[in-house]
C-alpha cells in the first residue's frame, strides 16, 4: 500500500462503493429488495412474457400493411392494410374531397389559435390572442361554408373533424358557462343560487347519452312549431351544457377554497362585485382549479365519442360502421386500437399540458 | 374632497342600495326563467296537438311484444312495457353493482402497486392507468366485445373446464343450481351465522374498549357464516342439484350462461373505472404524513397493523368523496351499453319501447328519473359511510 498526501483541497472525490452503483444495484435495490418483492417481480416478468411477445408479433411483425380486401391479410397477423384504406374517412367523415383543403385550413388556424392559448412565449401573442377570440367563427365559417364559401350540410361532418369540433366548441364554450354557473352556485341570491343547483345537480345525475337522445328525439318539440334545427348544432348545445356543469362543480372546488377575507379584502378596496371576481376571485380560484378542468377537458374529449349512439360518425363510429364491411369482416381489433392510439395521444398531451401549467402557476401555494 | 350628492330619481337609489338590488335582480332573472319554462312548454303543448299526441303514460301496460336476451325475472314477449322496463332496471343494476365491486378491487390493487417499491410492478400500473384513462371507455367496451366475438372460439371449440364451465364466443356457460326442499335450512344457517357476526363484533369491541383483550374477529366470523353452514349442507346431504350444461348441436343445453354483452360491458367498466380508483386511492395514501407511519413504527406497531390501523383509516378519509363520484360515473356510464345490445334501461324503455310507441316524451322521463333515483340512492349511501368515516372533532 502506497501512501499519498495531498495538499489541502486537492484530494480526488472517491468513487461511490461499489455495492451502490450500477445495473445490479440498481436491480437489487429496485426489484429484488425482499423475498415477496422478488416474487412479485417474477410474477410480473412471467405475465409480460406471456402477453408482450404475442401482441407485438401479432400487431407488427405478422400484420399486413397493405392490401385489398380481408383476404390479402395474413390470418395470424394484424389486417393494417384496411386502415390505410380508409385513413381518409377516419380524418374527414363524408366532407367532400375537392374541399376537405378547408378543414386543413381549419386545423392549421387551430393549431395557431391553440398555440396562441397555451404557449406564453409565443411572438406577437396579443394579436393572435385577439385572433383566438374569433377562431371559432372563423372555424365554423371554414368547415360548414356560406357568405362566399360553398355551404357543407353538416351531416357530412365525420371522423377526426367531428370529434375535434365537438371538442373544441365544448371546451370553448364550457368554461365561462360553467364559470358563471359556479358563481351562480355560491351568490347569496337565492332564487339564482337554486336555479343553479337544481341545473347542475340535474345535468350530472343523468347520463350524457340520454341527453343526447333529448337533443335528437324530443327537442324540435320544444322550438317553435315549424323550425328545424341542425342536428350537429343540438348536439354541440347538449356536449356544452353537460360539460359546464361538471366545469361549474370543478371551479366551485376552487371558489370555495379561496379564504374568504380575499372577497372582503377586495371589497374594502373599494371594487364592487364583478371588479372583485375578475380581478381577485377569478385568478386565484381558477388557478386552484387547473387539474379539474383540464380534467373535464379531457372527459368531453373522450365523451364526444358518445355521439355515434344518435347516429353521428366520429371516428369510433367510421370504425364502427367499417367493421360491419363485408370485404372486411372480423377486424374490430385493429380498428377500435388505431382509435384508440389517436385519443390516447390527444388525451395523454392534455394532461401532460395540465401538469406543465400546473407547476408553472405553482407559485408557494402548494404544500 | 365633497360627497357625492344622492341622487333624487328614487329608480336609482333603489339600485345602488345593497339590499333592494339583490331583490330587484332576482325578480329579473326569476322573470326570465318562468318565461323561458312556459314558452318552452307552450310550444311543446302546441306541438304536440299539432300531431295529435299527448302526455299518457298508458303505453307502460300494454304488450311489449320483443325479446330481452337477459332477464332475471320472468319475462317473454307478452309481458308490458312495464314488466320490461323492470327487467332493464335490473340488468343496469346488475352489471353497475358488478362493477362498482370489481372496480373497487382492482382500483385499490392498481392504487398499491403504484406506491410498490418494486419498480416493475409501479411502472405495469402506471402505463396501464395512462392507457386506460384516456381512452374513451365507449372504444373500451367495443373493443373488448369485439374481442370476445371474434377471438374466443364457437361453441363447438369452447374452453372446457373439467366439463362444467365453458367459455366460447356465445358467453360463459356453468351449471345453474336447482335448490331441494331442504336447502332452507341451510339458509336459515347463513342468515344465523351473519347475525351472529354482527352481535359477535359488536361484543368484542366493547371486550376490546373494557379490558384490551382481543379475539380473532374474523377467522370465528367466517366459520359461522361459511364454515358451519358448508357443514350443514353435506350433512343434509347436498340438497342443490346443479344443472350442468352440456353441447347440443352447435350450441350448450341447461346450465346458465354469462352472456359476453354483460361480460364485455361489466369487464369495461370495472377496468375503466379501476384506472381512476387506483390514482385516487394512490393520492389518499400519498396524502398521509408520513409522520404518522414513523410515529406507529415507533409504537412498536407491525407494518400490517400500521396500514390496518393508522394508514387505511386516514387515507379512506381523503379517498371516499372521489371515490363516490366515481361509482356514480361508473353507475351512469352502463347506459354505453346501448352499443352492444346488452338490455339495460336506456336499451329497453328508451330504446325498443320508444321506438314501438313513439312516446319520446315519457319514456325519457322515466329513464331520466330512474338515473337520478340511482345517483341520489349512491351519493346519499356514501354520504353515510363518509359522515361514520369522517374525524369526530371534540
Amino acid at each position: 500500500m502506497t501512501k499519498e498526501t495531498y495538499a489541502p483541497g486537492t484530494h480526488p472525490s472517491l468513487p461511490p462503493p461499489n455495492n451502490t452503483v450500477g445495473i445490479v444495484h440498481w436491480l437489487q435495490k429496485n426489484l429484488f429488495s425482499s423475498v415477496t418483492n422478488s416474487i412479485v417481480t417474477l410474477i410480473s416478468v412471467y405475465l409480460l412474457y406471456l402477453a408482450l411477445p404475442s401482441a407485438i408479433n401479432w400487431l407488427f411483425i405478422d400484420a399486413t400493411y397493405v392490401g385489398e380486401t380481408r383476404k390479402d391479410c395474413a390470418p395470424d397477423g394484424a389486417c393494417l392494410a384496411f386502415i390505410g384504406e380508409r385513413f381518409n374517412l377516419f380524418v374527414y367523415g363524408f366532407y367532400p374531397a375537392e374541399l376537405r383543403w378547408r378543414v386543413n385550413l381549419a386545423a392549421l388556424l387551430l393549431v395557431l389559435a391553440g398555440a396562441a392559448v397555451l404557449w406564453d412565449k409565443i411572438p406577437a401573442r396579443k394579436h393572435l390572442l385577439k385572433f383566438a377570440l374569433v377562431y371559432p367563427l372563423i372555424g365554423a365559417w371554414l368547415l360548414s361554408g356560406g357568405l362566399g364559401l360553398e355551404p357543407v350540410g353538416t351531416h357530412l361532418f365525420g371522423g377526426l373533424m367531428l370529434t375535434l369540433t365537438i371538442g373544441v366548441t365544448g371546451i370553448v364554450f364550457s368554461l365561462p358557462l360553467g364559470i358563471l354557473l359556479a358563481l351562480g352556485r355560491q351568490s347569496n341570491l337565492p332564487i339564482i343560487k337554486y336555479f343553479c343547483i337544481a341545473f347542475i345537480e340535474f345535468i350530472r345525475g343523468v347520463p350524457l347519452i340520454t341527453l343526447l337522445f333529448v337533443a335528437s328525439t324530443m327537442l324540435s318539440y320544444f322550438l317553435p312549431p315549424g323550425t328545424t334545427f341542425d342536428l350537429l348544432m343540438r348536439v354541440l348545445i347538449m356536449v356544452t351544457l353537460f360539460a359546464s356543469a361538471y366545469m361549474a362543480e370543478v371551479i366551485r372546488g376552487g371558489l370555495q377554497a379561496l379564504p374568504k377575507g380575499q372577497l372582503e379584502a377586495a371589497e374594502s378596496l373599494g371594487l364592487n362585485y364583478s371588479q372583485a371576481v375578475r380581478f381577485i376571485i377569478l385568478p386565484q380560484a381558477l388557478k386552484i382549479s387547473i387539474p379539474g378542468i383540464v380534467n373535464t377537458f379531457i372527459g368531453l374529449y373522450k365523451d364526444s365519442t358518445l355521439v355515434i349512439v344518435i347516429g353521428l360518425l366520429d371516428p369510433l363510429g367510421i370504425g364502427r360502421a367499417s367493421v360491419a364491411d363485408s370485404a372486411w369482416l372480423g377486424l374490430s381489433t385493429e380498428v377500435y386500437l388505431f382509435v384508440a392510439i389517436f385519443f390516447f395521444i390527444s388525451c395523454f398531451g392534455m394532461a401532460r399540458y395540465s401538469l406543465y401549467l400546473e407547476n408553472k402557476l405553482n407559485t408557494g401555494h402548494k404544500r | 374632497m365633497s360627497t357625492p350628492t344622492p341622487s333624487t330619481n328614487p329608480l336609482l337609489r333603489a339600485w345602488y342600495d345593497k339590499e333592494t338590488r339583490s331583490v330587484i335582480v332576482q325578480i329579473i332573472a326569476a322573470a326570465i326563467i318562468i318565461s323561458f319554462f312556459a314558452y318552452i312548454i307552450n310550444n311543446a303543448v302546441v306541438n304536440l296537438a299539432a300531431i295529435g299526441k299527448d302526455i299518457d303514460f298508458g303505453f307502460l301496460w300494454q304488450n311489449a311484444s320483443y325479446d330481452i336476451n337477459q332477464h332475471l325475472i320472468e319475462y317473454s314477449s307478452t309481458s308490458s312495457h312495464f314488466r320490461a322496463m323492470i327487467v332493464g332496471l335490473i340488468n343496469t343494476l346488475l352489471v353497475a353493482v358488478a362493477g362498482i365491486v370489481l372496480a373497487t378491487i382492482l382500483g385499490f390493487m392498481l392504487g398499491v402497486m403504484r406506491l410498490s417499491n418494486n419498480w416493475l410492478t409501479q411502472k405495469i400500473a402506471y402505463v396501464y392507468i395512462e392507457y386506460v384513462r384516456n381512452v374513451p371507455l365507449l372504444l373500451h367496451i367495443l373493443l373488448l366485445h369485439g374481442l370476445i366475438i371474434t377471438a374466443l372460439p364457437r361453441p363447438k371449440g369452447s374452453y372446457n373446464f373439467s366439463d362444467t364451465f365453458f367459455l366460447n364466443n356465445r358467453g360463459f356457460q356453468m351449471p345453474s343450481p336447482e335448490f331441494q326442499s331442504l336447502f332452507w335450512i341451510v339458509g336459515a344457517f347463513v342468515v344465523g351465522g351473519l347475525a351472529f357476526a354482527w352481535w359477535f363484533s359488536r361484543h368484542a369491541q366493547k371486550v376490546q374498549d373494557a379490558t384490551g383483550k382481543t379475539y380473532p374477529l374474523a377467522l370465528i366470523n367466517i366459520a359461522a357464516i361459511v364454515l358451519l353452514p358448508l357443514i350443514v349442507y353435506f350433512v343434509l346431504g347436498s340438497p342443490i342439484e346443479w344443472d350442468v350444461p352440456a353441447l347440443k348441436g352447435f350450441n350448450f343445453k341447461g346450465g346458465m350462461v354469462i352472456r359476453p354483452e354483460f361480460i364485455a360491458l361489466w369487464l369495461a367498466l370495472s377496468f375503466y373505472t379501476a384506472a381512476f380508483i387506483g390514482e385516487i386511492v394512490r393520492a389518499g395514501i400519498v396524502a398521509i404524513s408520513h409522520g404518522q407511519t414513523e410515529a406507529a413504527q415507533a409504537l412498536g406497531l407491525s407494518d400490517s397493523r400500521t396500514l390496518k390501523l393508522v394508514i387505511i383509516p386516514q387515507a379512506l378519509r381523503v379517498i371516499i368523496p372521489p371515490l363516490t363520484s366515481q361509482y356514480l360515473n361508473l353507475a351512469k356510464n352502463s347506459s354505453l351499453a346501448l352499443a352492444i345490445g346488452y338490455m339495460d334501461v336506456v336499451a329497453t324503455i328508451g330504446g325498443i319501447s320508444l321506438n314501438q310507441t313513439g312516446r319520446e316524451m315519457e319514456c325519457m322521463l322515466i329513464v331520466m328519473g330512474i338515473y337520478l333515483s340511482i345517483s341520489l340512492l349512491i351519493s346519499s349511501g356514501m354520504n353515510w359511510y363518509n359522515n361514520r368515516m369522517q374525524l369526530v372533532e371534540r
